[in-house]
């Protein structure tokens, strides 16, 4: 019980949390200075992901050359899945390798 | 709703979405473990579909009481407060239509959905959460029921995908602008100091300060 309750408890403040500026700020023009702010939130965000995920826990560094193998694919401009695939196929490997 | 924008946004999600696949099979298989059976992690997935919040309650309630546990998942969520005012300027119609189109906001969602122009796209934002969703559920169900071990998954590789994803989607963002490339510097320090203090919930959140850039006013050169 104390985890379904918990649960629901989760689920809706979520839900309130992603529709809030929309039930709370009425649709008129923001400043241009917060628009400049909210155009860069995703790049910002990314960042963030990109940092958490990797140092989150103990930095694994066969997991840094997997991403770094994704990365520099994506910056050769090959297809978003095939990079990653290769990324993933080459920390495999990397761990296969060390043991 | 713009069918294309939709489309395009489906296309966009497909690939985060198989990222969502790998974390959830790792949450359910977790939940399993932790005696929450296979109904509620799956419909947990399918209603919170939030798994940064899903995995912070289910380990902060095997350590402690109910309400630290949920304040602490809604906590990792605030970066949504940020991405809702964001997105709120680009929806279109009255305010509960608003409310529910911002119900698709999920992280690389709200990347898929940024335009050129630097507002966002609700039909591209909904499209691209369609696949993570559809992952996101089964992911967790096929989690719940084979239980996959952590040690499996690691042996694959498969940590590397969502990080390798956000990758890939920062390279994009960052082509945009120098203003993105500092912001995303600035967001990125911030979210390695608050790490070695803090866990990467709140460090995560801190990063979304790195849109304060924004505040500047943007000079002729910025493209």
């Amino acid at each position: 019980m104390r985890i379904w309750l918990s649960v629901l408890a989760v689920t809706v403040l979520s839900w309130l949390l992603k529709a809030s500026a929309p039930l709370i700020v009425a649709h008129h023009k923001l400043p241009a200075s917060v628009i400049r702010m909210t155009a860069l939130t995703a790049p910002v965000l990314l960042a963030g992901l990109i940092v958490t995920e990797l140092g989150g826990q103990e930095i694994d560094w066969t997991q840094l050359a997997g991403v770094g193998v994704a990365g520099s694919l994506g910056v050769l401009k090959v297809p978003m899945l095939v990079a990653v695939a290769g990324g993933i196929v080459a920390t495999a490997l990397i761990r296969l390798s060390v043991g | 709703m713009n069918t294309k924008a939709f489309a395009e946004g489906v296309r966009l999600g497909v690939g985060p979405g198989a990222a969502a696949f790998v974390l959830a099979l790792s949450f359910g298989a977790e939940a399993e473990a932790r005696g929450w059976g296979f109904g509620l992690p799956v419909l947990f997935s399918a209603l919170a579909f939030s798994g940064s919040a899903q995995f912070t309650l289910l380990t902060a309630l095997a350590g402690g009481s109910a309400l630290a546990a949920i304040t602490s998942s809604v906590l990792i969520n605030a970066r949504y407060l940020v991405m809702s005012v964001a997105l709120n300027d680009s929806l279109e119609g009255g305010r509960l239509r608003r409310a529910v189109q911002a119900l698709a906001l999920a992280d690389a969602s709200f990347v898929a959905a940024h335009r050129d122009d630097g507002r966002y796209d609700a039909a591209r934002l909904i499209g691209a959460s369609v696949p993570q969703w559809i992952f996101w559920v089964s992911g967790t169900a096929i989690g719940a029921l084979t239980s996959p071990s952590s040690e499996l998954m690691h042996t694959l590789g498969l940590d590397v995908a969502f990080p390798a994803f956000f990758l890939i989607l920062a390279l994009d963002e960052l082509r945009r602008s120098r203003r993105a490339f500092a912001a995303a510097l600035f967001g990125a320090a911030i979210a390695a100091l608050l790490l070695l203090v803090t866990s990467p919930g709140y460090a995560l959140l801190g990063a979304t300060a790195g849109a304060l850039i924004g505040v500047l006013p943007e000079k002729e050169d910025t493209a």
